[in-house]
């Protein structure tokens, strides 16, 4: 069984992100990136299961200018057999990464798509569910379980009411939650041998896809801030805080 | 003039508080808005649904395979009902709002604006990138505006109103290849973590379930929700449907208690528009102190019991 990862390179979690003065975005330049973290954890999840003997072939797939070509290192490190780079400089928006996902899966006859639930630059959380529109498959988000069986897979999902269990036919989406599982650490010999593995470089032309309608950014603002209140010492102090505030 | 359309969430042939507010969304857009209920018997959930001020009318769509929020099943017949000619499609941003949203604007061909915050003009809206440590302002293109909205950004319209019901069928047929095997559900002995006016939220520093007691004595002194950090979730302290923030919810109550919490960006996307936050760390250079309202350093397992004793 073939499964397609779909892996995105953004601004690093830690990175305590910088707006441009001219509210023209975000500032990327000079600023450490890696692997979305629910990417990381998306990759994880079909080298697990390619361990396991449940799949036979992992190909890593990122959308972006150049330096997407760290980050399908970084898949292939993880275990990724191969790797596809759909080289476009400039911003994708999901419903264009679901079409050249959905052209990838459909081309490569691949039985799962693992994406992660969300990108951390973006916050969209679209592009699993976008992509299995577009397929017409089923799609199973937010995932925190999954055991394939033969042509199912049940994905347990983190929901606001709890966890739901979903059962879906293959050829399936699923997204990655944060608790799917603790993505490895790589190892020096893993990163080595990623060296040598093939990244095939594609174009959205190549796909005979093209790029959809989208959001037109207008501006950049920082969030209001929150200013410091105050420090109490007692817990006396805090509960006269308190009801000064009129809260309790 | 815009028509809306707002596809109502509900569990248990009950209401889900959402969609008061992103009525107050839709009414900012300005227009008709219709409410959709799309059940397998909607009659109780629409009749609440009509009392929201600024319904024009609730289709309900009652269909055998409703039974459970599947996106793959409520997709077709969103956009089967898109074709009655609305301009703008609001989901409540939920994790079932999240899940069929997309699915629905992938189908109709356009982008999806997700976690509207704000609302400048029809087409035009503010939302938050980056765990919201920035805001983008964003203009849809031409064709149906379909968006999720930021509940914790809008207040809740009032009730009073009773906008006619009417029964609507749809003929898009349930896909395949998607069954509902089980839910395994919090139960709801506390007020709801996203509606909730007051929340005490415990962190990693709770250490177990069991001195998770603390909190939860905490809260029901006050009769709060409870929500927690996700290395509280991880650590198997709490279940997945209590953690606040960048990934989990985002909250907006009266009264927020951080309790043992560092005050990680990732959790602090959560909490932002909470009215007042009360933190409790013991380390006096946690980030959470930068944000609280009120702070004080202490260890939790003295502070809180003896916080809980006085209020
Ligand atoms: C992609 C991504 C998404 C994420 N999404 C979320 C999210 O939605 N929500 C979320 O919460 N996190 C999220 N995180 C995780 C986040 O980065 C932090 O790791 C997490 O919030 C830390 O939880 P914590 O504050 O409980 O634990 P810690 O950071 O370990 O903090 C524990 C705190 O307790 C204090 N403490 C210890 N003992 C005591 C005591 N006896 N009394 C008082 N104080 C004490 C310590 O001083 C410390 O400040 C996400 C991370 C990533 C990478
Ligand atoms: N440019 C991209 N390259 C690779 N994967 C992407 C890209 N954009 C989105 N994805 C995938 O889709 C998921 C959800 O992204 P989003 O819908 O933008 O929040 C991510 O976690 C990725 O797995």
């Amino acid at each position: 069984m073939k499964v397609l990862v779909s892996v995105k390179r953004v601004v690093d979690y830690n990175v305590r992100i910088q707006i441009k003065p001219d509210g023209s975005g975000v500032v990327t330049d000079g600023v450490k990136h890696s692997m979305n973290p629910f990417d990381e954890i998306a990759m994880e999840e079909a080298v697990r299961l390619k361990e396991k003997g449940k799949v036979t072939e992992i190909i890593a797939v990122t959308l972006g200018g150049a330096k997407g070509e760290e980050t399908l290192r970084t898949a292939l490190a993880f275990g990724a057999d191969r790797a596809i780079h759909v080289k476009e400089e400039g911003e994708i928006q999901p419903l264009t990464a679901a079409r050249a996902l959905a052209a990838i899966f459909k081309k490569e006859g691949a039985q799962i798509l693992f994406t992660g639930k969300q990108a951390i630059d973006d916050d969209a959380n679209q592009t699993a569910q976008m992509t299995a529109a577009l397929l017409d498959l089923p799609q199973a988000t937010f995932a925190s379980k999954v055991e394939l069986d033969g042509t199912k897979a049940q994905v347990t999902r983190e929901i606001d009411a709890g966890l739901e269990t979903l059962e879906v036919d293959l050829p399936a989406v699923i997204s990655a939650d944060l608790r799917l599982n603790e993505p490895r650490y790589l190892k020096l010999p893993d990163i080595m041998k990623a060296k040598k593995k093939t990244i095939e470089a594609v174009s959205f032309a190549d796909l005979g896809v093209e790029a959809a309608a989208s959001l037109k950014t207008i501006k950049t603002t920082p969030p209001p801030t929150r200013s410091k209140g105050v420090m109490v010492k007692t817990v006396d102090e805090l509960v006269s805080a308190l009801k000064a505030k009129g809260l309790v | 003039m815009s028509k809306i359309l707002i596809i109502a969430e509900h569990a248990d042939g009950k209401l889900n508080a959402g969609l008061s507010k992103v009525l107050a969304a839709a009414q900012k857009i300005g227009g008709e808005i219709d409410v959709a209920v799309l059940a397998t018997d909607g009659a109780s959930v629409a009749a609440e649904a009509a009392t929201l001020a600024g319904v024009t009318r609730v289709l309900q769509i009652d269909n055998a395979n409703n039974a459970h929020p599947i996106a793959v099943v409520l997709a077709p017949q969103i956009v089967e009902l898109a074709g009655r000619g609305y301009s703008h499609i609001l989901f409540p941003g939920t994790t079932t709002g999240k899940d069929v949203a997309p699915r629905v604007a992938a189908k109709l061909g356009v982008p999806q604006v997700s976690d509207v915050m704000a609302v400048h003009s029809a087409t035009s809206f503010d939302r938050p990138i980056y765990a919201g440590n920035a805001i983008l302002t964003v203009e849809a293109p031409a064709g149906v505006v379909v968006a999720t909205v930021r509940l914790a950004s809008f207040t809740a319209v009032a009730a009073g109103n009773s906008a006619a019901v009417e029964k609507v069928s749809v003929s898009a047929a349930a896909p395949a290849g998607t069954r509902f095997v089980s839910i395994q559900a919090a139960k709801a002995d506390r007020p709801d973590l996203q509606s909730a006016a007051r929340v005490v939220s415990g962190g990693r520093a709770l250490g177990s379930s069991e001195n998770f007691s603390i909190i939860y004595k905490l809260a029901d002194k006050i009769g709060a929700g409870v929500g927690a950090s996700r290395a509280a979730v991880d650590s198997g302290y709490v279940p997945n449907d209590m953690q606040v923030g960048q990934t989990g919810k985002i909250i907006a109550p009266e009264l927020y208690f951080a309790i043992g919490i560092s005050g990680a960006i990732q959790h602090l996307a959560g909490i932002k528009d909470a009215r007042t936050i009360v933190a409790i760390n013991k380390d006096p250079e946690a980030p959470i102190f930068e944000v609280a309202d009120i702070g004080l350093v202490g260890d939790l397992f003295t502070v809180v019991p003896e916080l809980e004793g006085k209020l």
